[in-house]
C-alpha cells in the first residue's frame, strides 16, 4: 500500500513539471496553429539558465530558498523573453506558409539553441548544488519522500488556477480563447494578432521555462533535454486534445502516473506504456481526452495543389546521367564516395517513400523513421534468430516494416492533420523504445552488429550497383504508382473525401495502401542502409531521422513528384559538407533551415517549378 | 408510363428533438426530372443524405430499381448506379477536368488498386465524349482548381454519368451559378435525362429553374411532405402557398 501512495505522489510531483510544458505548448498551438518543436528547447533553456542564475544570486546572498525562487522565475521570464523574440524575428514571417514549413523552422531553431546551449554551457550534465533544505524529507506512511517533490505537487494546480483566471477573467485571455477557436474571426473585429500572438507566445515558453526551472534540482541541465521531453509534451498534448489546458492538465496527470507505475511494473517497456496509452486513448477519443474537432482553419493561402505532370524530358535525361555517373562511381573515386553515393541512394529511397504519402495522399508522418528502422532491424533480427542470408535480408526487410506500416496505418489513417503526425510519432517512438529498451531481443544501444552483405557483393562497386538498382528502382516504382490509377485515387482521396467517395473510392482503404506502400520504400531503403553500414542502430529510429525524410521532402517541395529526389540529394550533400567543415554544424544546418523555409516557401522543386511555369504561362503542360 | 427508379418509403430521421424528416416516401421514374422543394430547414438536405448513403435513416427504406439500398456507404449507392452532384462543388482540384472524369471512370470500371499503366492515358475516349456531352471538352486540359463555378457544376455532371448511372441526385445543381448559367445547365440535365432514361431527383431554390424544368414537384415543410403534382397544381396548392407565404408569388424566392 505505502509503496502505491508513495508512486502516486512521485506521479503527481512529475505530472506538474509536465503539465507546465504541455500547457505552454497547447496554447501556443491554440492560437498559433504552430506545432512548436522549439517548446523542448524553451524548456531546456529554462532549466540552463536557473543553473546559471541560481548560482549566481546563491554567491551573491547565501543559498537562501528565497533566492533559488527569485532564480526559477527571473529564468522563466528569460525564457518567455527569448520564445517572443523567436515569434519576432522568425515565426511571425511564417504564419502564411504551409504548417509543416513552421514545423521545419521551429526545428532549426531546435537545432540552433542545440549549438548555442553547448557553447555556452558547455558539453556536461550541470546538476544545481543542492543545499540542505533541498535535500529534506518527509515522512510519509512510513517512508521517506523528497519534500521539493511534495512542494512539486501543488505548482501543477497552481499554475492551472493561475491560467483559469487568466483566460478567464482578463481580455488576454478572452481574445487567448476567442483565437483559440477562430482566429480570422478576432482578426476581423480589429484584434492586432502581431501583439496577441507575440504575447501567446511569451506566456507558452515562460510556462516551458519554468518546467525546465522546476525539475532542476531533480535533474541535471543537460543537452539533450530539448528532444526528450518534446516528444512527452507532444504526448500530453494530444492526449489532453489541442488548445484545452485542462486537458493537458488531466492528460499530464494520466501520463505522468503511468511512468511512475509503469517504471515498477514494466521497467523495460515504460516508453512503449505511455505511447500505447496515447494510441488507446486516440482510438476512441480521436481529437484528446478534453479536446474537439479542429475548426477547419481557413486555408490562408487559398493554395490548390497543383496539377501534377510528368517531368520535363530534360529533367529525365538529366536523372538517367546522375545516375549513370554514380554507377560509374567505383572506376574513377575513392571508397569514400562510394560510401556516400549508397547513402545518397539509400535517402533517396527513403525520402520518396514518404513523399508517396505525404504529397499525393496529404498524410504527413512524423514518424518515418520508424519504418526505415523497422526494415533495418527486420534485416538485422533475421540475420541474427534465423541465419538469413542477404538476399532473403534484402526481402525481409520491406516484408518487416510493410507488416508494421499495416497495423500502425491501420489505426493511423482514420485521423488526420496533427493528430494524425502525432499518432505517427507515437508509433515511431514505440518502436524505438522497443528497440532501445528490449535489450536480450535488439541489442539495446548496442544495436546489431555483423550485418554484412553476402560475398558476391562486397566488393567495391558491386554493393553500391546492388544499392543503385534496389533503391533508384523502387523510387521509380514509387513514381510509376502515382501516375498510375492508384496515384490518382489517392490524390482523388486528399482533394476531397467526399467526391471520392461519391465515385465509389474507399478513401480510408486507398489511404491505408499508400500507408503500406510507404512503409515497404521505407523498409526496403533500411535493409540496404543496414548491409551498407554493417549494423543496425536505435537511432535509426529516432525523432531526428524522422525529421531528417521530412527535411528532405520539405526541401525539395511536396507538390513536385522530382521534389523528394532533389531534396534528399541537397540535404544529404548539405549535410555532410556542413557537418565535416564546421564545428557548430547543428547552428548552421538550423540556420539553413530557417533561411531555407524563409526563402522557399515551397521547397527547392517547387521553386523551379513555379519559376519555369511562369516563363511559360501558368496553364502550359 | 415508365418504371420506377427510386422508391423511397416512410424516411424517418430525428437529429435530437427535431424531427429533420418525418415519413417521407417518394418515387422517381426514368427519364423524369423530380424537384424536392421547400423553404429552409424544411429537411430537403437531410432527406437527400438519407437517400444518397451519407445519413442513415432511422425508419423506412430506399430502393433502386428493387435493390434496396438502405445502411449502404455512399461508394456502394454509387456503384449500383446514382451519380451525384453537391451543393457546393466538389471536384479534384490537383487534376485537370479530363483527369476527373478519367478518375470516375477507372473506379467504375475497377482499376484503382492498379500500379502501372498511367492514368492520364486510360479511357481518354470516353471521358472525352462525356466531356462533350457536358460541353467541356474545350477546357478538358485545364485543372479543376482555376475553373469557373459554373463550369465546375459541369464537370460535376460528367462525372456523375461516368458510371451510366440509373439516378442522378443533384443537390441545388444551380446554387451559386448566374441566372443565364442555370438554364443553360438545367436544359443541359434534362436532355440527357431524357435522353439516356435516366431518373433526375434535384432539390432548388430558385423556382424559375424549379418550374421551368420538373416534370413533377414534390414540396417538404418541418420534415414532411406536404403538396406533390406538376407546376401547376403545386403552385395553386393553399399549403404550398402559406408555406411560402409572405412572398405572395414563389417565383424568385429564396
Amino acid at each position: 500500500m505505502d509503496f502505491i501512495l508513495i508512486q502516486f505522489l512521485t506521479g503527481l510531483a512529475n505530472a506538474s513539471a509536465l503539465f507546465l510544458i504541455a500547457s505552454g505548448l497547447t496554447v501556443i498551438f491554440g492560437v498559433t496553429r504552430i506545432v512548436n518543436f522549439a517548446h523542448g528547447s524553451f524548456y531546456m533553456l529554462g532549466a540552463y539558465l536557473t543553473w546559471t542564475i541560481t548560482r549566481a544570486l546563491w554567491d551573491w546572498g547565501g543559498r537562501e530558498p528565497a533566492l533559488f525562487i527569485a532564480g526559477i522565475l527571473l529564468a522563466a521570464l528569460a525564457v518567455g523573453a527569448i520564445g517572443a523574440l523567436i515569434e519576432m524575428v522568425l515565426l511571425r514571417r511564417i504564419y502564411r506558409a504551409p504548417e509543416l514549413f513552421q514545423l521545419l523552422a521551429s526545428f532549426g531553431v531546435v537545432l540552433m539553441i542545440q549549438d548555442l546551449a553547448l557553447a555556452v554551457w558547455g558539453p556536461e550534465d550541470l546538476p544545481l548544488p543542492r543545499p540542505p533544505w533541498l535535500r529534506r524529507f518527509v515522512e510519509i506512511a512510513g517512508s521517506r519522500f523528497p519534500r521539493y517533490d511534495l512542494i512539486l505537487i501543488f505548482v501543477g494546480p497552481a499554475v492551472l488556477a493561475l491560467l483559469w483566471f487568466l483566460f478567464q477573467r482578463t481580455r488576454f485571455g478572452v481574445l487567448v480563447r476567442a483565437a483559440t477557436q477562430d482566429r480570422e474571426m478576432v482578426a476581423a473585429l480589429g484584434v492586432d494578432q502581431r501583439v496577441l500572438f507575440t504575447g501567446v507566445f511569451f506566456l507558452g515558453s515562460t510556462l516551458a521555462g519554468l518546467g525546465g526551472a522546476i525539475v532542476l534540482p531533480m535533474q541535471s541541465a543537460f543537452l539533450q533535454m530539448d528532444l526528450a521531453i518534446i516528444a512527452e509534451a507532444f504526448v500530453v498534448v494530444v492526449v489532453g486534445g489541442l488548445g484545452s489546458v485542462p486537458g493537458a492538465f488531466l492528460a499530464a496527470l494520466l501520463i505522468a502516473q503511468v511512468q511512475a507505475f509503469g517504471i515498477v511494473l514494466v521497467p523495460k517497456a515504460t516508453l512503449v506504456l505511455v505511447f500505447l496509452v496515447m494510441a488507446i486513448v486516440l482510438m476512441i477519443r480521436p481529437y484528446g481526452l478534453l479536446g474537439r474537432p479542429q475548426a477547419h482553419a481557413r486555408a490562408a493561402t487559398g493554395a490548390v495543389e497543383p496539377v501534377i505532370r510528368p517531368a520535363p524530358a530534360i529533367l529525365g535525361w538529366a536523372g538517367a546521367a546522375a545516375l549513370l555517373i554514380a554507377a560509374a562511381a567505383p572506376f574513377f573515386a575513392g571508397p569514400y564516395i562510394v560510401t556516400v553515393l549508397v547513402e545518397l541512394a539509400v535517402f533517396v529511397l527513403f525520402a520518396a517513400s514518404l513523399h508517396f504519402m505525404m504529397g499525393p495522399g496529404g498524410i504527413v508522418s512524423f514518424g518515418h523513421a520508424a519504418y526505415f528502422g523497422l526494415g533495418a532491424y527486420g534485416a538485422a533480427l533475421g540475420l541474427r534468430y534465423l541465419a538469413v542470408p542477404m538476399e532473403a535480408g534484402i526481402v525481409l526487410a520491406p516484408l518487416f516494416a510493410g507488416a508494421f506500416g499495416l497495423v500502425f496505418g491501420w489505426f493511423a489513417v482514420r485521423l488526420s492533420g496533427v493528430y494524425l503526425a502525432m499518432l505517427t510519432l507515437a508509433f515511431a517512438q514505440i518502436v524505438w523504445a522497443a528497440a532501445f529498451q528490449w535489450v536480450e531481443f535488439t541489442g539495446g544501444d548496442n544495436g546489431i552488429l555483423g550485418v554484412w552483405p553476402s560475398d558476391w557483393a562486397r566488393g567495391k562497386g558491386a554493393y553500391l550497383w546492388l544499392a543503385l538498382a534496389l533503391c533508384i528502382g523502387a523510387t521509380l516504382l514509387l513514381r510509376r504508382i502515382i501516375f498510375a490509377p492508384f496515384g490518382y485515387a489517392l490524390r482523388a482521396a486528399r482533394d476531397s473525401e467526399l467526391r471520392a467517395e461519391a465515385i465509389g473510392l474507399n478513401a480510408v482503404r486507398v489511404r491505408l495502401g499508400a500507408f503500406v506502400i510507404a512503409a515497404l520504400g521505407a523498409g526496403l531503403a533500411g535493409g540496404v542502409y543496414a548491409y551498407a553500414k554493417g549494423s543496425v542502430f536505435p537511432t535509426y529510429i529516432s525523432i531526428p531521422k524522422s525529421i531528417d525524410a521530412l527535411l528532405m521532402v520539405l526541401l525539395g517541395g511536396v507538390q513536385t513528384v522530382s521534389g523528394p529526389i532533389v531534396g534528399a540529394l541537397a540535404f544529404h550533400t548539405l549535410f555532410l559538407t556542413v557537418l565535416q567543415a564546421f564545428t557548430w554544424w547543428r547552428f548552421i544546418l538550423g540556420l539553413a533551415i530557417v533561411l531555407l523555409v524563409l526563402a522557399f516557401p515551397q521547397g527547392i522543386a517547387g521553386f523551379v517549378r513555379q519559376r519555369w511555369e511562369r516563363a511559360r504561362g501558368p496553364e502550359a503542360a | 408510363m415508365s418504371a420506377t427508379v427510386l422508391e423511397a418509403r416512410s424516411l424517418s430521421k430525428r437529429f435530437g428533438g427535431v424531427h429533420a424528416v418525418n415519413d417521407v416516401s417518394l418515387a422517381v421514374r426514368a427519364g423524369e426530372m423530380l424537384a424536392l422543394i421547400g423553404p429552409n430547414g424544411a429537411g430537403k438536405s437531410t432527406c437527400f443524405n438519407l437517400l444518397n448513403g451519407q445519413l442513415r435513416a432511422d425508419a423506412g427504406e430506399v430502393r433502386l430499381s428493387g435493390q434496396t439500398l438502405t445502411g449502404l456507404p455512399p461508394r456502394a449507392i454509387w456503384r449500383l448506379g446514382v451519380g451525384r452532384t453537391f451543393q457546393i462543388t466538389a471536384t479534384f482540384a490537383s487534376m485537370t477536368v479530363r483527369e476527373n472524369v478519367q478518375c470516375a471512370l477507372l473506379s467504375h470500371h475497377g482499376r484503382i488498386w492498379t500500379f502501372w499503366r498511367a492514368a492520364r492515358r486510360q479511357f481518354v475516349a470516353e471521358s472525352d465524349a462525356l466531356l462533350a456531352q457536358v460541353g467541356m471538352l474545350e477546357q478538358a486540359d485545364r485543372p479543376c482548381g482555376v475553373l469557373a463555378y459554373g463550369d465546375l457544376k459541369r464537370v460535376e455532371l460528367a462525372m456523375a454519368l461516368a458510371n451510366d448511372p440509373k439516378l442522378l441526385l443533384m443537390d441545388e445543381p444551380t446554387a451559386g451559378m448566374a441566372p443565364s448559367e442555370r438554364i443553360a445547365l438545367m436544359e443541359l440535365t434534362k436532355s440527357l435525362v431524357r435522353a439516356r432514361g435516366l431518373a433526375c431527383l434535384f432539390t432548388e431554390h430558385d423556382m424559375d429553374v424549379v418550374f421551368g424544368h420538373a416534370d413533377r414537384i414534390i414540396v417538404m415543410n418541418r420534415g414532411a411532405l406536404i403538396a406533390e403534382g406538376d407546376a401547376a397544381s403545386v403552385r395553386a396548392n393553399p399549403a404550398v402557398r402559406e408555406v411560402y407565404l409572405g412572398s405572395g408569388e414563389t417565383s424568385g424566392g429564396h
